[in-house]
């Protein structure tokens, strides 16, 4: 859907002197259609950057740009124009025009593209539905919350009924709960519409949200790409582990990391991060987890941090697959515990122990 | 009060009103054009034509920086081509509207000059042309600001329309020098202060109340 073929962008040194930028360096990325495809990176590692090329709102300076097969970097005028329509954009300070209520913003690019009043209406009302603002539709920017008006903006980019939605740090400006929620509204968007959606941020949490695939940028390059999973679990780069590691707050043994598998395998076990916090890091869940279920977890790794005298620790254990996981996710989720399932691997390998 | 003087007050007030009126209306008219050109004709902007945007910013500055009367007496050639005459009430427009342009230009410029660059950019996301993002995000989103700017321009031309007794304008600050100061009628002086600070005090709390209501960023507690 979305093509990137060695696309750089320099930025001339300013006008007193100085050096020049090279915000973009020899870029290839392909985006398939219906992706949730991630970016992250430092600040200034040039993630507004590679997301204003794919709408051209910024020009490359060499390489290609393909959207959904069209040369949209070779285009300008009024074929841009129409192309952009294609393209959806959402934006960190959500950019919603104060002087229009929320319907009206949401019409906005429908009037830009000279969409009738009955045509705007009939489109606007179930844009405002699936974004859950109905009761809001004459209010103004100035009345809504941060997650209200980031919904807002999602309507607007739908209304054209774009193939691509472009989200530049969409939620970083949200609190973390409706960082959750405005990413949950994306991800139904991408199920229920087939949208691809491009999303940067510089907040692991988010990609492993929704994100289907990653890429890594640093300097103006791609240090790593490929599917979540394999990147979370097999980082190459130091940027991208430390990355992970804020996430979390885990090294996994490079051995076991090398064996992980994103689907569960016959016969062998899952492995789990178990973290506690509080109170929980002092109680002896493992051996209760054994007593009463009879189910051996086998430590593979973990740590113990105290945060403003709280305990804090992570545990890596090797969990059974199939009926006795299902048992002892169970068994975590009524103590309270936060587990996550960082993959599965063969039977062979924790043999050993 | 004689009725006399009463005539001769009411007359002032209709021509301090007409002429401006009229160049406050003329002034808008050109001004706003102008000064959303200004706005978006620098390097890299919309409209980009940067050497014009130069010269028409040279231009607005040289005629904000010439003295308000000698304004009027230097382009009284001008007045008369326009006008037919370069006396009276008609005449003195002429000046009052020069004056009033590049004033109002500016004012719009600022204002428009203040709103997001993400605004434009959501736009040009948007496929919108330059018109359209000047049409339906910049104008729009920069209105309580102009709206603040003509009634400060209006206020000011109540001000400059003063000075045009000097061509024979007439109007409320006329009649207070001719009768109130040369005549030495105090009470004549007293009542224009007075009506001139109530007709300034009224297009004042206008333009604020529109401003008011045109601007969506304040809750509405
Ligand atoms: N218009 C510009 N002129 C000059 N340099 C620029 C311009 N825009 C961006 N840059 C430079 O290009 C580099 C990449 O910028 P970019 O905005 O893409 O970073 P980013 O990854 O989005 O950062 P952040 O997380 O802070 O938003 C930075 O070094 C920045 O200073
Ligand atoms: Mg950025």
């Amino acid at each position: 859907m979305i093509q990137l073929d060695q696309v750089s962008k320099h930025y001339p040194p300013p006008k007193r002197g100085g050096a020049g930028v090279t915000a973009l360096d020899e870029v290839s990325l392909t985006i398939e259609a219906g992706e949730i495809y991630g970016i992250i990176g430092r600040s200034g590692a040039g993630k507004s950057t590679l997301i204003r090329v794919v709408n051209q709102l910024e020009k490359p300076t060499s390489g290609r740009v393909l959207v959904d097969g069209v040369e949209i970097s070779s285009l300008s005028g009024s074929a841009l124009r129409r192309e952009r329509r294609g393209i959806g954009m959402i934006f960190q300070h959500f950019n919603l025009l104060s002087s229009r209520s929320v319907f009206d913003n949401v019409a906005l690019p429908l009037e830009l593209a000279g969409v009738s009043k009955a045509k705007i209406k009939a489109r606007v009302e179930p844009l405002l539905e699936l974004v859950g603002l109905s009761d809001k539709r004459d209010r103004y920017p100035a009345e809504l919350s941060g997650g209200q008006k980031q919904r807002v903006g999602i309507a607007r980019a739908l209304a054209t009924e774009p193939k691509v939605l472009l989200c530049d740090e969409a939620t970083s400006a949200l609190d973390p709960e409706t960082t959750r929620d405005v990413l949950r509204l994306i991800a139904e968007i991408n199920r229920k519409l087939g949208l691809t959606v491009v999303l940067i941020t510089h907040e692991m949490h988010v990609i492993k949200e929704i994100c289907h695939k990653v890429a890594v940028l640093e300097a103006g390059r791609v240090i790593e790409q490929g599917a979540v999973f394999e990147v979370f679990t097999r980082p190459q780069h130091p940027t991208t582990r430390s990355f992970i590691g804020m996430v979390t707050g885990i090294d996994l043994p490079p051995v076991l990391a090398n064996q992980l598998r994103a689907d569960p395998q016959p016969g062998g076990e899952a492995v789990l991060l178990i973290r506690f916090i509080g109170d929980s890091a002092d109680q002896p869940i493992l051996s209760r987890l054994a007593r009463h279920h009879g189910i051996d977890a086998n430590i593979l790794s973990g740590r113990i941090d105290h945060i403003h005298g709280q305990p804090f620790g992570t545990l890596v254990v090797a969990i059974p697959g199939g009926e006795t996981l299902s048992t002892a996710l169970a068994f975590f989720e009524t103590h309270k515990l936060s587990v996550e399932v960082l993959g599965h691997v063969a039977p062979a390998l924790l043999a050993t122990g | 009060m004689s009725h006399q003087l009463f005539l001769l007050l009411v007359n002032a007030t209709l021509d301090t009103l007409y002429m401006v009126a009229v160049a406050g209306a003329i002034g808008t008219a050109l001004g706003l054009p102008l000064g959303v050109w200004l706005a978006t004709s620098g390097r890299g902007e919309l409209l980009a034509a940067p050497l014009f945007n130069r010269i028409g910013g040279v231009l607005v500055n040289a005629t904000r920086s010439t003295p308000f009367i000698i304004l009027v007496v230097a382009i009284i050639p001008f007045t008369r081509l326009v006008a037919g005459t370069s006396i009276g009430t008609s005449a003195a427009i002429v000046p009052l509207t020069v004056a009033a342009v590049p004033f109002i230009a500016r004012i719009v410029e600022t204002a428009i000059r203040e709103v997001d660059r993400g605004l434009v950019e959501a736009a040009e996301a948007m496929g919108a042309t330059p018109y359209q993002i000047i049409a339906k995000v910049l104008v729009p989103e920069a209105l309580p600001g102009i709206l603040l700017g003509l009634t400060l321009a209006i206020v000011s031309l109540i001000g400059y329309s003063a000075m045009v007794g000097a061509v024979g304008g007439g109007g409320l600050g006329d009649l207070g020098i001719r009768y109130g100061y040369q005549r030495f009628m105090p009470e004549v002086m007293a009542i224009v202060v007075l009506l001139l600070i109530v007709l300034v005090q009224g297009i004042q709390s206008l333009g604020e109340q529109l401003a008011r209501r045109v601007n969506k960023r304040l809750r509405t507690a």
